[in-house]
């Protein structure tokens, strides 16, 4: 059967109670199949390194996380967004949410602007995973940016792909810009409330107001307005 | 959500698919945003020497009747006089934030050209607009995003008002009844640039009964891109 894989003939004795039309001896030989494994290969790692840059004026961006996942999405645009999400969304914290794929790695400390950071991350033998990626703009109540399962497939070892992401409400908590409920360092609000108030779906960011715009019960100024986009990633595959 | 099928076109094509450049399309729209309204949406596709509008040229009144009100009857006829095929209005009616609606077409030969055009809510002439795209004749999924133009037909005041060609103020229909403020004294938002432009957004207030302005600052201003057009060729 040399057509089946992952199959080793082997050589047995087997007992007189085998089959009886065979000769006079008390021990026979037959072939029989048996399934062997196969020798484990060594896994071979598959690494990516993702830079993020902060592309705004007065937003902190939290940690980011990135996930690699092999179906499905962590989060849509019109979807629910998850607990986990909420939580980076609103408080900047990914614990939750780097539990949620086959590999992740989480960012050391935020990015202030102008700045960027590198993470990486290696999955083994997977090289079309898909890679999502979630920050929070630290001075806003629920707003974050990233990346929602890229096929990482379309990177052989060396090649880069950079994009520029713009900014998303989870729509869980309402844009009031209260030095309450903003926890970045403008105000130092709470975090996450596990209340949702808002729209409840995940969508395009309308942008802070401020006070200095019109929004009297804003904690944020002018430094704080973002345009998109407000992250540049990139991404390159290692190995 | 009812595709509009270009039945009898269809019909013709199959027989003469070989020599046909028609395709087999499928238009879906998608509101991006957190908290605007398109009005019913028109996609078109057309020969490329049509244009329902242009950034930089004065708006057709077919074009301020659909910026101005969410009609999309003048839209129909300047498609129907140019021989377009039409995907009309595939959410039946307003499409809320984040939802999609979507349409197929088969494309009569020669019109090679997509374009698409719904009014955005609340605002008194703001759109979101694709112009003149040009169908990939390969077979696959291709996505574009939508900003927000603004028609230059009328100034932004941001008050309630009227939907009609010419006349001040935006539209209200029952969604957002509820959701805009009244008694603004008027945002002095009238156009520099009378020609169709990059929407500068809603400036909106935080009053509900005064302020400059009936549109919510925290939930009626947008950042572009607004929309996301995907069309599947087959």
């Amino acid at each position: 059967m040399p057509s089946i894989k992952n199959y080793q003939k082997a050589l047995l004795i087997a007992l007189p109670l085998a089959l009886s039309a065979c000769g006079d001896d008390d021990t026979r030989e037959v072939i029989v199949e048996v399934e062997v494994p196969a020798p484990v290969p060594t896994p071979v790692d598959v690494s990516y390194e993702v830079t993020v840059t902060n592309l705004t004026n007065g937003q902190p961006v939290s940690p980011p996380a990135i996930v690699l996942h092999t179906e499905g999405t962590l989060w849509a645009l019109g979807e629910v967004p998850s607990v986990a999400l909420e939580r980076i969304a609103e408080e900047g914290t990914s614990d939750e949410f780097l539990t949620l794929g086959t590999v992740s790695a989480g960012g050391d400390g935020p990015i202030t602007p102008g700045n960027n950071q590198t993470i990486s991350v290696t999955i083994q033998d997977i090289t079309n995973a898909k890679l999502t990626i979630a920050a929070m703009l630290g001075n806003t109540n629920d707003t974050f940016s990233g990346l929602s399962a890229w096929d990482l497939s379309q990177l052989e070892v060396g090649d880069s792909w950079t994009t520029n992401s713009p900014a998303y409400d989870a729509g869980t908590e309402k844009n009031t810009e209260s030095a309450e409920t903003v926890p970045g360092p403008a105000t130092g609000g709470e975090g996450f409330n596990p209340t949702r108030d808002d729209t409840g779906f995940i969508s395009m960011h309308p942008g802070v107001v401020s006070a200095d715009d019109g929004l009297s019960t804003s904690a944020l100024t002018v430094d704080h307005k973002f345009d998109n986009p407000v992250i540049r990633i990139k991404i390159t595959r290692t190995e | 959500m009812k595709p509009i099928n270009i039945l009898s076109a269809a019909a013709v094509l199959a027989l003469t698919s070989q020599q046909s450049l028609a395709a087999d399309i499928t238009v879906e729209v998608q509101n991006l945003t957190h908290g605007l309204y398109f009005t019913p949406i028109a996609a078109v596709v057309h020969a490329p020497d049509v244009s329902l509008f242009e950034v930089g040229e004065a708006a057709s009144t077919e074009l301020q009747m659909m910026a101005e009100g969410g009609s999309i009857d003048g839209i129909t006829t300047v498609a129907n006089a140019a021989s377009a095929d039409m995907i009309s209005n595939p959410a039946g009616g307003l499409l809320a934030p984040t939802m999609k609606a979507s349409g197929d077409l088969m494309t009569t030969d020669g019109n090679l050209m997509l374009s698409v055009v719904a009014m955005v809510l609340p605002s008194n002439d703001g759109f979101m607009g694709l112009d003149n795209w040009e169908l990939p004749t390969e077979a696959g999924t291709y996505t574009v995003y939508l900003n927000a133009y603004d028609a230059g037909t009328e100034a932004n005041d941001e008050l309630r008002g009227s939907g009609a060609p010419g006349m001040p103020g935006m539209p209200v229909p029952p969604p957002l009844d509820p959701l805009l403020g009244t008694g603004g004294s008027g945002v002095a938002g009238a156009d520099s640039n009378a020609t169709v432009h990059i929407h500068r957004g809603n400036i909106g207030d935080d009053s509900l009964t005064d302020g400059k302005s009936d549109v919510n600052n925290t939930v009626h201003r947008w950042l572009n891109p607004v929309a996301k057009v995907t069309v599947t060729v087959r």
